[in-house]
């Protein structure tokens, strides 16, 4: 149970954001070309981080913007957060 | 077996105030070689090599442990048991695990306390009460015991269930399974300890795995914080933190680490005497020996490695188990805690080789393990003496996720995890 801060709404309670997973998994160019072992390191193999984790949110019961943020997982603390199409910050 | 506990033994020991029992298992520094290293002292890890050491021979293997021996999930869950899954690779899988589990006592001389008493998983619109007809129909198919009963025989089994149909989710119906029940978690770890320890291995506490050595496409052996391990068979049931040894190996799992929560109540008088489980509401429901109601909750959507969660997945739960047994209004809640779960896309476990030579992971187990140690055991110690998979856990390797044959349990609907 955490605070996130919504860059568009502000700080809301954890439960109003839907999780979505781990960020900046990029999507195939050409789908068509892609081998058995491509595809399912594309939609299955995380990194699973445990640690500083770059992530999806989206803000559900609010302004239902997906955003990106930086959260070490080992203690749900939160380092950053930033707008999808924005640099990742550096940890 | 030196120490065996009997009703003399216990004669024996009361007459010196039960103060001179032997320990049962050892605390063995790490020799420099082992021909197998389980990473994970857990129920899972500890049986693995119990069978390893039982029916393959390998008597020289350790088990390593970061913590203390079933100081995880194995203490963390909410201890059912029950195999009426519907898929014919789960229901193999798990019901090879219950088979074991009836006489486990028994083989280990050691009591997991295990209590058929049998349990229900409600259904509370008409898509539940089809899926669960489907799911009962799959598994007598499959000789696994399974009835459906409707919303009077549900309530004559369980008389404190709410069956009022005016309720949000009213009881429709659902299944039972009596050879289902629970056992006492902390037992199994110990007595899988205890009948591993016997036969010779090395049951190492305090040992944090920081490394895992390998030579191109074989492995080499650990790094631990008590020093360097050689071994040319590493066997991973690290549970939650699977992904971080994978990492140590330079391999990537289909796996997402999720805190589950469970909380028991002040222990009160019988009341319930079955394991109810509602997975549409999810919530869960039985009743320890010591008379706690022991309550199961969902998971967070979210990954974290943290053992706590969100209190309003707490909130949700017990809305349900309020509407479900009004009876339950005025308890209160003595413990509450979170336990990290690996869960595969199609929430059902890995037993599996993997493209590194003598590496071999059985993760995946998501929300429902427990119910599987002893199988899950068995079967990965047959595929690390082997270097192949069980008939039973073939069709739980790693590269179901290229070839794209799962088994979908998550998909499965109306099945609780």
């Amino acid at each position: 149970m955490f605070v996130i801060n919504c860059p568009y709404c502000g700080e809301r309670e954890q439960s109003e954001f839907k999780a979505g997973g781990e960020a900046h998994i990029i999507r195939p160019k050409q789908p068509t070309e892609l081998s058995d072992d491509e595809w399912a390191e594309y939609l299955f193999m995380r990194k699973n981080i445990k640690g500083v984790q770059f992530e999806r949110w989206n803000h559900a019961h609010g302004c239902r913007k997906w955003f990106n943020v930086v959260r070490d997982t080992s203690n749900d603390a939160i380092k950053a957060v930033y707008k999808m199409g924005e640099k990742p910050p550096t940890y | 077996m030196k120490n065996k506990y009997s009703i003399f033994s216990l004669i024996k020991n009361a007459f010196s105030h039960h103060e001179n029992w032997g320990m049962a298992w050892k605390d063995p520094a790490p020799k420099k070689e082992y021909d197998a290293v389980i990473i994970g002292g857990g129920g899972h890890g500890l049986a693995t090599a119990y069978y390893l050491a039982k029916k393959h021979d390998m008597k020289n293997i350790a088990v390593v442990e970061k913590g203390w021996i079933g100081g995880g999930n194995t203490g963390r869950n909410t201890t059912i048991i029950r195999s009426n899954y519907l898929w014919d690779a789960s229901a193999g899988l798990y019901d090879h695990a219950l088979k074991i589990w009836e006489g486990l006592s028994q083989e280990l001389n050691y009591n997991v306390m295990f209590s058929q008493r049998g349990v229900i998983n409600l259904a509370h619109n008409l898509q539940d009460v089809r899926d669960l007809k489907r799911r009962t129909h799959a598994n007598r198919l499959n000789g696994i015991d399974a009835v459906y009963l409707n919303t009077q025989e549900i309530k004559k089994f369980c008389p404190i269930i709410n069956t009022s149909q005016d309720i949000r989710y009213p009881v429709l119906g659902g299944t039972l399974q009596r050879r289902a029940g629970t056992a006492r978690h902390d037992a199994v770890a110990w007595g899988y300890a205890r009948g591993a320890d016997e036969m010779g291995v090395d049951i190492i506490q305090n040992c944090e795995v920081k490394g895992i050595k390998r030579n191109e496409d074989t492995v080499e052996g650990i790094e631990t914080t008590k020093g360097f391990i050689k071994t040319k068979k590493i066997g991973v049931v690290a549970a939650g933190h699977s992904s971080v040894i994978a990492n140590m190996a330079g391999l990537r799992l289909p796996l997402e680490s999720k805190p589950l929560q469970a909380l028991v109540s002040e222990p009160v008088k019988p009341v319930i005497d079955t394991v109810v489980m509602s997975n549409a509401v999810h919530a869960y429901v039985s009743q320890s020996d010591k008379g706690e109601l022991v309550i199961g909750a969902g998971t967070d959507d979210y990954i974290s490695y943290s053992q706590k969660g969100s209190h309003d997945i707490v909130e949700g739960t017990l809305n349900a188990i309020l509407e479900l047994y009004p009876i339950f209004s005025r308890m209160r809640m003595l413990r509450q805690w979170g336990g990290i779960v690996d869960i595969c896309p199609d929430a059902s476990p890995i037993i599996s080789k993997t493209s590194i030579k003598g590496l071999y992971f059985n993760c995946g187990w998501g929300t429902g393990g427990f119910k599987a140690t002893p199988g899950s055991g068995d079967l990965f110690a047959h595929t690390i003496a082997n270097d192949e998979p069980h008939k039973l856990n073939a069709a739980f390797n790693i590269n179901r996720f290229v070839s794209g044959d799962l088994v979908d349990e998550h998909g499965a609907a109306a099945v609780a995890h």
